[in-house]
């Protein structure tokens, strides 16, 4: 196979991974956006996302039907935990929210570990999707992950409708430039948030179901996702969808693509000695450095939301 | 006055008796990862460990036993923490268990300095058989190396030409290359050392498919691991290049895993179809008392109590002689979930490995299958830098 | 000012920890001077956050880096065979304080979460750099010499808890007066407006970089402590998890107030410790889910207990 074929079918990954990035990473930056949330647990969301959706299908063997499920059943859980522990963050400094999300975390995997046990929860690919398309020729690309990418975009176009395109994410949108305006106005802010929470935890536990056929569904697996999503909203600038979603596919595309080439590259200049060592090391600190040079040049992200 | 006298008669004799019982109960430390993300790792030694004390009668060598469990919380100082209060508060006579690598490297300096046994039950960590061995330390696992050495081996003897190797870019997952090239010398198709907590492999997958190569050998630890192996059932992979992996696919995995292990292959000492009757009954018992089937660690575990009950009964409960608790100990007299083996110079067993094909059973869920011996008594790599010899 | 009470707390604190060693000699229970020598150096790296996160306002979620670069100050040398501690502490020294004015100058342009993120972001890099120094165990992590300093036999616990206690005290006092110094007022000026500062006419940046850099070196001593209270040294010491705890140290004993650091260091491992216990006296096994008490814990003393330990003790004098 040459070459260029492989470095296509790399940015292709890259995509892919980026829009499942962007899935993870769209519910953290409307909640920081809308609420000025720092909300640690979105990981942990995402790991009830997993949970939920591997236990209806144990039970079921519908993946549909666990897809499905997840959607209000997040709905349920996100408003709780907003009701319950986060409401009186929203006034609270960052430092604040960042250490008692910390121990939600604490908490939300244990809680995981003593209901389902420490070890991973069987969650195989759904039979239907687990062929392969040809994309290009000699290359089967998995059924599955196509799903993912299609998931992704339909949910940026939601997204997009929503918050373009009606009073919901016009009250959104407004919440998200000037908070204290829109509650003067005689918006129901307290419903709103709880309301965006909500849809954050859909959103988060929607991935977490996606993800679950592709991997470990066990304690802790939110923790694997959080520094990546955070690194996505930070070079996309916090509240904007759109940064989400081009930041996401850049840090997909750099952690994909990055990390297959950069240990090449480093054997053309360097000995092997060197190369071999070099190359994982700095393709695992490629994306920090990526993301440093990016808040050197723009210290707010790329497209940021914030104007009162 | 006489009141006074009498009651403190009664204490003094109170402590005295207690003091003499006390002389009596071997203590046993086990140090393990019992919270967090690895807790599964602690619980299934914890599981294999209690059940041989319960057989033993809670009893070792006609002692009574106490055991004090620490947490290590996977972190090194917090393990030497929870050693010091072992050795200093609780006076162990043996610290047992230990997971990692780095953990053993952690505490195992002042636990031999106190001259004290200590047992690994997992960890293998390649200084502890050679450079670092001690006569207070004993295995009831293995060195790290010998597993991927087996494989090494496994596919040097099948003829099988051009490895892709796939390891995690850390200490553990750079031992593991190091003992599979120790014996597999044929063509190596490419390397790549992923991030250690990367769950994406899709890239790795077509780094792989594009060069062809005969077969993978790959080390992915816990849930690392049941990622891999689905992303590369997902990717069709499975269709063109087989996987061999260590440590990979084992039975506190395999429910994860789920069918997307079927048709893969993996090397270690231990498993369920033995037809060795301890292991059988060990097995029999595991199920009986916990509902679940036992992993390789939990079997490891249940060795520590058996060992520890060999030496102490070997020196009638007489604890202070250690050299005789050692020299019951190095002898391996007791009966193992492994079968009958003997302790190299650094106490490293000397054991056989064995390959497995991962099968489906009737109702199409994943099995492991034994499929024949790699290696016979087979020597870790590292006891000519031991010291020590008997 | 220090209320009475805090005063009163302080000297209990202090003499407290002067006895820890004659009394448990006395009580025959020697392991708790390791467990006290692990809550004063925490202290220091408590103490050495809460000045630029209390004082500052700056949420560095990388400072666990500066108790690596301080505990491999050690390692390394004695890998090589120098136990020379002036030379290793100066190392731990002058090392963080690189790294952290190189860091500080890339990072403090940005505020918030993002100052958070990038702090984080050099924090990852340094443990990945860790793990991928094979020469130095990698991740296996490397066993280390205790260091030789002014003569002190460190292999003594009790002699090593005393030079602890007293760089407890060195540190206490510097920040003590740091804070309270026109630096430290600027500090807390930028933290409270930055721009007013601006426009009277300080350079900030340099200011905020300044703190910054001492904190950093601060915490390097505590890293160089605990590499030799350990005698071993893995890249485990810089994680981000790391760092968190370190913050939840500050936040229990209260942000911004020097003496909490002790407070703060002193109830988290105590937790930590007790925890588990606690729980098994309830039913064996259950220990081990002490983070389901932990967790909400944290929770909680976040929404209720803002100034933390220490700012208990204020309150108390009303």
């Amino acid at each position: 196979m040459d070459l260029s074929l492989l470095l296509f079918e790399q940015t292709l990954n890259g995509i892919q991974f980026g829009v499942f990035l962007f899935l993870i990473a769209a519910g953290l930056t409307l909640v920081f956006g809308i609420m000025n949330l720092v909300n640690l647990a979105h990981g942990a969301l995402y790991m009830m996302g997993a949970y939920v959706g591997a236990t209806v299908f144990g039970w079921s063997g519908s993946f549909l039907l666990a897809a499905v499920a997840v959607v209000p059943a997040m709905m349920i859980f996100g408003a709780l935990v907003e009701r319950v522990a986060l409401r009186t963050l929203y006034e609270r400094d960052h430092m604040d929210q960042v250490l008692a999300t910390f121990g939600l975390i604490l908490f939300f995997n244990e809680l995981v570990r003593i209901v389902w046990g420490p070890e991973s929860q069987p969650m195989p690919i759904p039979e239907a999707l687990s062929g392969h398309i040809e994309i290009l020729s000699g290359v089967p690309y998995p059924t599955f992950r196509i799903v993912i990418i299609g998931v992704g975009l339909a949910v940026a176009a939601a997204l997009y409708v929503l918050i373009s395109r009606t009073r919901l994410g016009m009250l959104i949108r407004a919440g998200a430039s000037n908070r204290p305006m829109v509650g003067a106005l005689g918006v129901n802010i307290r419903l709103l948030f709880t309301l965006v929470f909500g849809l954050g935890a859909v959103l988060a536990g929607l991935s977490g179901v996606m993800a679950g056929p592709l991997l470990a569904v066990e304690p802790g697996m939110g923790e694997d996702m959080l520094v990546l999503s955070f690194v996505v909203i930070v070079i996309g600038g916090i509240g904007s969808i759109r940064g989400a979603l081009v930041a996401s596919i850049l840090v997909g595309i750099v952690e994909t693509v990055g990390r297959s080439i950069l240990p090449v590259m480093l054997e053309a200049v360097v000995s092997n000695e060197a190369a071999q060592t070099a190359g994982p090391a700095l393709a695992s600190m490629l994306i920090y450095v990526v993301m440093a040079a990016v808040l050197f040049f723009r210290p707010e992200g790329l497209f940021s939301a914030r104007t009162g | 006055m006489k009141k006074k006298l009498l009651c403190l008669a009664a204490a003094l004799a109170t402590v005295a008796v207690s003091s003499a019982i006390q002389a009596e109960t071997v203590k046993i430390g086990f140090l393990n990862t019992f919270s967090g993300r690895a807790a599964v790792f602690g619980k299934h030694q914890k599981d294999g460990f209690e059940l041989a004390l319960d057989q033993l009668g809670r009893k070792v060598g006609g002692r009574d036993v106490k055991v004090i469990y620490g947490d290590d919380q996977r972190k090194p100082d917090a393990a030497r923490q929870e050693v010091d209060a072992m050795l200093k508060k609780d006076r162990v006579n043996f610290v047992v268990g230990i997971t990692w690598s780095n953990i053993l490297a952690a505490v195992q300096k002042p636990v031999v300095r106190s001259k004290t046994f200590l047992i690994s039950t997992n960890a293998g960590w390649s200084g502890m058989a050679g450079k670092q061995c001690s006569p207070y330390f004993f295995s009831t696992s293995w060195n790290n190396d010998q597993t991927p050495e087996s494989m090494g081996k496994l596919l040097q003897d099948e003829a099988v030409d051009n490895v892709y190797l796939l390891t995690a870019n850390y200490q553990a997952g750079k031992d593991m290359l190091a003992g599979f090239q120790r014996y597999y010398k044929k063509g190596i198709a490419g390397k790549i050392l992923y991030k250690l907590g990367q769950t994406d492999y899709q890239a790795e997958i077509s780094q792989v498919r594009a060069a062809k190569p005969g077969a993978i050998f790959g080390f992915f630890p816990g849930g690392m691991g049941i990622a891999f192996v689905k992303q590369y059932k997902a990717a069709g992979l499975d269709k063109t290049v087989p996987l061999y992996t260590v440590f990979t696919v084992d039975h506190m995995t395999l429910k994860g895993h789920g069918k997307a292990a079927i048709g893969t292959f993996h090397t270690n000492y231990w498993d369920l179809d033995s037809s060795n009757p301890v292991n059988q009954r060990f097995i029999k018992d595991f199920v009986k008392k916990y509902g679940y089937h036992p992993s390789h660690f939990a079997a490891q575990a249940y060795d520590a109590p058996l060992l520890i009950d060999s030496a102490v009964r070997a020196v009638n409960g007489d604890l202070s002689n250690k050299d005789g608790m050692r020299d019951a100990m190095r002898k391996a007299d007791f009966e193992s979930i492994r079968g009958k083996f003997t302790y190299n110079t650094n106490h490293i067993p000397i054991q056989n490995f064995y390959k497995r094909e991962v099968v489906a059973d009737a109702e199409g869920n994943p099995k492991i299958v034994t499929r024949g011996v790699v290696f016979e008594k087979h020597k870790d790599a590292h006891y000519k830098d031991c010291k020590m010899k008997w | 000012m220090l209320s009475k009470v805090q005063i009163t707390a302080l000297l209990f604190l202090g003499v407290g920890l002067l006895v820890v060693p004659p009394v448990t000699s006395w009580l025959d229970a020697p392991f708790y001077v390791s467990l006290f020598a692990r809550i004063m150096i925490f202290a220091i790296a408590v103490v050495s956050l809460d000045l630029i996160l209390g004082y500052g306002g700056m949420v560095s979620f990388g400072h666990a880096a500066y108790l690596g670069i301080g505990a491999y100050a050690v390692a390394i040398p004695s890998y090589y065979g120098i136990d020379n501690g002036y030379l290793q502490l100066a190392l731990a020294l002058g090392g963080s304080a690189l790294v952290a004015f190189v860091i500080g100058l890339v990072s403090l342009r940005t505020s918030g979460l993002y100052f958070i993120m990038i702090t984080l972001a050099f924090t990852q890099m340094l443990f990945f750099l860790g793990i991928s120094l094979e020469e130095y165990g990698g991740d296996d992590g490397i066993n280390t010499n205790r260091s030789e300093l002014l003569g002190l036999d460190l292999y003594d616990e009790t002699t090593f808890y005393y030079l602890i206690f007293g760089f407890l005290v060195f540190c206490l006092a510097v920040s003590y007066r740091l804070v309270h110094s026109r630096f430290g007022r600027v500090i807390r000026g930028i933290h409270a407006n930055e721009a007013r500062m601006q426009a009277i006419g300080y350079p900030t940046f340099r200011y905020k970089l300044a703190a910054f850099v001492i904190a950093g070196a601060m915490c390097g001593i505590a890293g160089f402590l605990l590499g030799n209270l350990t005698e071993f040294i893995t890249p485990e010491y810089m994680s981000w998890f790391r760092s968190g705890e370190i913050m939840i140290m500050v936040l229990m004993g209260g942000m911004g107030t020097i003496f909490g650091s002790v407070f703060g260091a002193l109830a988290y491992i105590s937790l930590e410790e007790f925890i588990p216990d606690f729980l098994d006296w309830f039913g064996d096994g259950l220990g081990q889910h002490w983070p389901i008490v932990l967790g909400p814990l944290l929770v909680v003393l976040v929404l209720f207990a803002k100034g933390g330990l220490w700012g208990l003790l204020s309150r108390r004098d009303k």
